[in-house]
């Protein structure tokens, strides 16, 4: 082995590499192409499935499901948003103000990653529950109705989204923050901007890679989830994740599952291209913002 | 947005000047964002201490969604459930084979990405980031339709990948794993100086040697740490599980099926368990990488849980 590194630079590379290259190329490449061919075959669960190159399912599974498709855009988008609000003061907390508890609170916000995701999304149900502990209290001053419900709405799923994947958007604000170094606030001091301009036309800017990087950690996830719209929706806020499973796993309708798979893909794929260029590394530096 | 004004907290000096509605303005200021803080990291925390705490619950019925009194008798016989040991067996199994499988591999492959140039380093990258921005449910069901298809591929022998168990369930933790390590070790990487193996070898240390004196304990906190996030994504996985586990059922699938009939006590105590060592595990990284040196990036890096 001795001395093997220098004799063939190329070929070590190529050796550290390869387990990883091929198991991916198995297990994410192989089965991506398999699941388009299944979204193109037609058949029933009885008389199993045949290789038609069906292109017109892409069609029937767009007009069928358009609603869910829709609802887990807007689901997602908003929890996103919501993660940023909630997320970017704390982050901007930590980063600026966290002092000696610095990595306490990193690690009180990783904390919850400890705990099963369906435990934590199933204690939202205790929370929501119609005479739990944040309705039930409500209900007895009269400060909203008897009927009046959390759980099972569309409000309860996207509360439940935003928690599950605030620590996603907090973390990368955190460390895009804590990476701008104190000059260039003092600097902008120095030259006589206010806070306000301080935080639009310094912070702000330099935190955009943290911006771009946190939504995309929660948006991805949040438009696939189909846990939190099972446990603590309703049959009308289900999004195309819910769809998905029940294709797979209760219908055994193979090729809608796949084509609306696919479709799930490639709409976040083409979303995710569009807003890295949105956001491009040009913009990041600021010459405008 | 409650952003606080300044980015360095006021001093106790500035905060007794001025009028009392100028004083008032300036303690809001001052005390805003860390009254938000605190509260953000209560709001993280309270489903943790439900959880915790109904796992003392003492319900009467099935479901263990609403308070009835205190008792520990799950805590006395956390496994007294059917079907719930075999389910806790198989995900610690699982999430250990997983996360020793998927750690060497993503090493390897961190090594490759920082410390060697070759062509090819760009679909590396692309390969490696594709699987975290891929929605679970989509990497679920493509590996349920690669497996079902190979149940007509004579070539292969049954088993392996049809039907589908715990060989499936273990392909899949390794394929998401392998990016998540990937990730976090190339941020260790990135951070140390190449000197040190430079000298090693300037002192006639052969690779092998320079790798396992010099390298590994360099990364090796980078290690722990990607392991720590494989074997934490493993053992809590739900989704990509329930598309690749057959009849088999891990402790996240238990819980899931259990929901639907309401969960039993015991399912809360091993969660508790679970956290319980999952913080033990980390503050005692935490310390020991401390004494070595002062990094709190780390604490980001350990938790950084995608997709």
């Amino acid at each position: 082995m001795s001395d093997f590194s220098r004799r063939h630079p190329g070929a070590v590379a190529w050796l550290l590499l390869a387990p990883g290259l091929l198991y991916l190329a198995v297990f994410y490449v192989v089965p991506t192409v398999q699941m388009f061919l299944v979204s193109l075959q037609t058949g029933s669960p009885g008389t199993g499935y045949q290789q038609t190159w069906n292109f017109a399912n892409y069609p029937a599974q767009i007009s069928t499901y358009w609603d869910e498709f829709v609802r887990s855009v807007a689901y997602g988008g908003l929890a996103t948003l919501l993660c940023f609000a909630l997320g970017f003061p704390l982050a901007y907390f930590i980063a600026f103000r966290g002092g000696r508890y610095k990595s306490l609170l990193l690690f009180l916000i990783i904390a919850p990653f400890f705990t099963s995701f369906l435990l934590r999304t199933i204690s939202w149900k205790i929370i929501f529950a119609d005479n739990g502990m944040i309705l039930g209290p409500l209900k007895d001053i009269g400060l909203v109705p008897d009927s009046f419900r959390l759980l099972a709405t569309p409000i309860a799923v996207i509360a439940g989204i935003t928690y599950n994947f605030l620590p996603f958007m907090t973390l990368p604000l955190y460390v895009a923050l804590e990476k701008i170094p104190p000059s260039l606030l003092e600097a902008s001091g120095d030259l006589y901007a206010d806070t306000r301009s301080r935080f639009f036309r310094v912070t702000f800017p330099l935190a955009l890679p943290g911006i771009v990087a946190g939504s995309l950690l929660t948006f991805i996830p949040a438009v696939g989830d189909f846990v939190n719209a099972e446990l603590l929706g309703n049959p009308q806020s289900q999004m195309i994740g819910n769809v998905i499973q029940a294709k797979f796993l209760k219908a055994v309708d193979y090729p809608a599952g796949a084509a609306l798979s696919f479709l799930l893909m490639a709409a976040i794929l083409a979303a995710v291209l569009v807003y890295a260029r949105l956001a491009g590394t040009e913009q990041l530096y600021g010459a405008k913002a | 947005m409650a952003v606080g004004p300044m980015p360095t907290p006021t001093t106790g000096a500035e905060l007794s000047r001025g009028t009392p509605v100028q004083r008032f303005r300036r303690l809001v200021s001052h005390w805003a964002l860390p009254v938000y803080a605190f509260l953000a990291v209560a709001y993280l925390a309270l489903p943790v201490m439900i959880m915790i705490a109904f796992s003392f619950n003492d319900p009467t019925g099935r479901a263990n969604l609403t308070w009835k009194g205190f008792s520990i008798d799950a805590w006395l016989n956390p496994l007294g459930r059917p079907g719930l040991p075999e389910a806790v067996f198989a995900s610690l199994l699982i999430a250990t084979l997983s996360t020793i499988i998927a750690t060497t591999i993503g090493v390897l492959m961190a090594l490759a990405l920082v410390r060697h140039s070759f062509r090819g380093r760009g679909l590396t990258n692309l390969l490696v980031f594709l699987p975290m921005s891929t929605p679970e449910i989509v990497l679920g069901t493509s590996l349920l339709t690669l497996f079902l298809a190979t149940a007509q591929w004579t070539f292969l022998p049954t088993g392996v990948l049809y039907p589908l168990g715990m060989t499936t369930i273990l392909i899949a933790h390794v394929m998401f794993n392998i990016s998540f390590v990937v990730v976090t070790v190339r941020a260790r990487l990135l951070g140390f100086p190449t000197h040190l193996e430079e000298a090693a070898r300037d002192l006639y240390a052969d690779d092998w040697t320079t790798f396992w004196k010099v390298t590994f304990p360099l990364i090796l906190p980078g290690v722990m740490a990607a392991a720590l996030l494989a074997f934490s994504l493993s053992i809590d996985d739900y989704v990509i599980t329930a598309f690749t586990a057959g009849p088999t059922t891990t402790f996240p699938l238990y819980i899931y099926g259990a929901q639907q009939r309401g969960i039993p006590v015991q399912v809360n105590v091993i969660g508790t368990i679970i956290f319980l060592t999952a913080v033990a595990f980390v503050l005692f990284t935490t310390v020991m990488s401390r004494r070595q040196r002062t990094n709190p990036a780390d604490a980001a890096t350990i938790g950084a849980k995608g997709p």
